[in-house]
């Protein structure tokens, strides 16, 4: 039985596979629509979230099964004060599979180690957000057609933006990549990751200026800053607009580069950029179900 | 100068940095041991200049050597049987510690599953950084 905790827990090869389902749902999604009938995936979100919860229940449906959960601490057994060990052991009694989302870090991790089911990990606080990664991968290849050579700018909150995080550790695994880190001093990207990458000499330069950096780049990953990640509500109020991507710098922009965001997106995005061909994070979300479709089937091993 | 007399069965750890003998004494739960233990602070020594040493006598399998090797993996460990060296033991950084340091990310699960060992990898054996398992955070906290 395999869980997803990571983007690395999958080999580039084992993600060709993966890519290569989704591809396949997406051209015939008939052939799947039975694929899961009689199985159902718990969603279990310690916090809000629309969009990650919704896509799996989408990708489940699709797949023709069933959807349980929760998607609030709330109104969990949480709120009462259970563990995540317990809560798992009882989830692996009513569920084939668990998409979990916590405020805390290795949450999932935890739950992965009591469960009896394939747990993915749908987003633990700031650290890991391996979905979206694969989201973003799977954009990335079928818009692009490779998943290498190419210089990616990373903007926003670089400091807690799990999605970031996520992504650059996934990317450092394929040739020719290179990093322009874009965030005001507060948000830098966590010394983990730049230990990381100049231990495996992957180039990288932060900055704090987009203008500067937008000729360069082969993708533009934009990031929020969001709310829930900060202790201070002043911190937050004074850095959360500091970068607002428009037509007009997009004028800078490579007629090829891509505009991907995780969403959801606040101010850092103009909506006049909505309409430009290189915005592609609406096609992400649809990707996104096509990604999870893919994980379902595969850690049920029904692929 | 004070001589401490020779100990018949044991353990002597030697040439622990001046001043951090009584800090791996707590680490090491030397304290909770029924046995003869003694503290040297400030000995003479050609390679540090000043030294500490202690000294414990009962079975060197009570030392947990991952512990001792994450405090200061330079120090010596002597193992004695009839009053003689019979062993010199290498301390190597473990992979894995549990139970051992506590992280300290308020965000990590760690901050409140109950009775969650915290587990920390070895992230990098160059510069001896320990990372939590579960959040990646690097620990901090000074053993």
């Amino acid at each position: 039985m395999r869980h997803l905790m990571n983007p690395l827990d999958f080999t580039t090869e084992e993600l060709d596979k993966l890519f290569d389902l989704a591809d396949d749902i997406q051209a015939h999604p008939d052939k799947y629509a039975h694929k899961c009938e009689g199985k159902k995936l718990a969603t279990c979100f310690y916090e809000p979230s629309t969009r990650t919860r919704l896509s799996f229940e989408s990708a489940m449906l699709n797949l023709g099964g069933h959807v349980i959960g929760f998607s609030d601490a709330n109104s969990s057994s949480a709120a009462k004060g259970e563990s995540v060990s317990d809560t798992i052991r009882i989830i692996s009694c009513y569920a084939d599979i668990c998409a979990m989302r916590h405020p805390k870090e290795g949450a999932p991790m935890v739950a992965a180690t009591k469960s009896s089911i394939p747990v993915i990990n749908a987003g633990d606080g700031g650290h890991q957000h391996p979905t979206q990664t694969l989201t973003d991968l799977l954009t990335i290849r079928s818009l692009k057609g490779r998943l290498n050579n190419f210089t990616v700018g990373l903007c926003g909150d670089l400091k807690f933006g799990r999605t970031a995080h996520s992504l650059v550790n996934a990317l450092v695994r394929y040739d020719h990549i290179s990093f322009i880190f874009i965030s005001p001093e507060e948000l830098k990207i966590p010394s983990y990751l730049r230990d990381k990458l100049k231990e495996l000499n992957i180039p990288f330069k932060e900055v704090i200026r987009l203008e500067d950096s937008l000729p360069e780049l082969d993708l533009l990953y934009m990031t929020r800053v969001q709310r829930e990640r900060f202790f201070n509500e002043e911190d937050y109020v004074r850095l959360k607009d500091f970068y607002i991507l428009n037509k007009e710098k997009m004028k800078l922009a490579p007629e090829d580069m891509l505009v991907l965001h995780p969403l959801p997106r606040v101010n850092e995005i103009s909506v006049e950029v909505d309409e430009d061909p290189r915005a592609v994070y609406f096609k992400q979300v649809q990707y996104g179900v096509y990604v999870r479709m893919a994980l379902i089937l595969t850690l049920l091993e029904l692929a | 100068m004070l001589n401490v007399g020779k100990i018949e069965e044991g353990f002597v750890l030697d040439h622990i940095p001046a001043g951090r003998s009584m800090s791996i004494y707590y680490h090491l739960g030397l304290d909770k041991l029924d046995c003869c233990v003694a503290i040297i602070k400030n000995a003479r020594s050609n390679k540090l200049e000043k030294k500490d040493i202690i000294k414990v006598e009962c079975d060197i399998n009570t030392l947990n050597l991952d512990v001792l090797a994450v405090i200061d993996h330079t120090i010596t460990v002597n193992v004695i049987k009839a009053g003689e060296i019979v062993e010199k033991k290498a301390l190597v950084l473990p992979k894995e510690l549990k139970g051992v340091m506590k992280c300290k990310n308020p965000r990590c699960i760690t901050s409140i599953e109950q009775e969650l060992p915290h587990i920390f990898y070895l992230a990098d054996a160059d510069r001896e950084i320990y990372r939590c398992k579960y959040c990646d955070e690097k620990n901090s906290e000074k053993m």
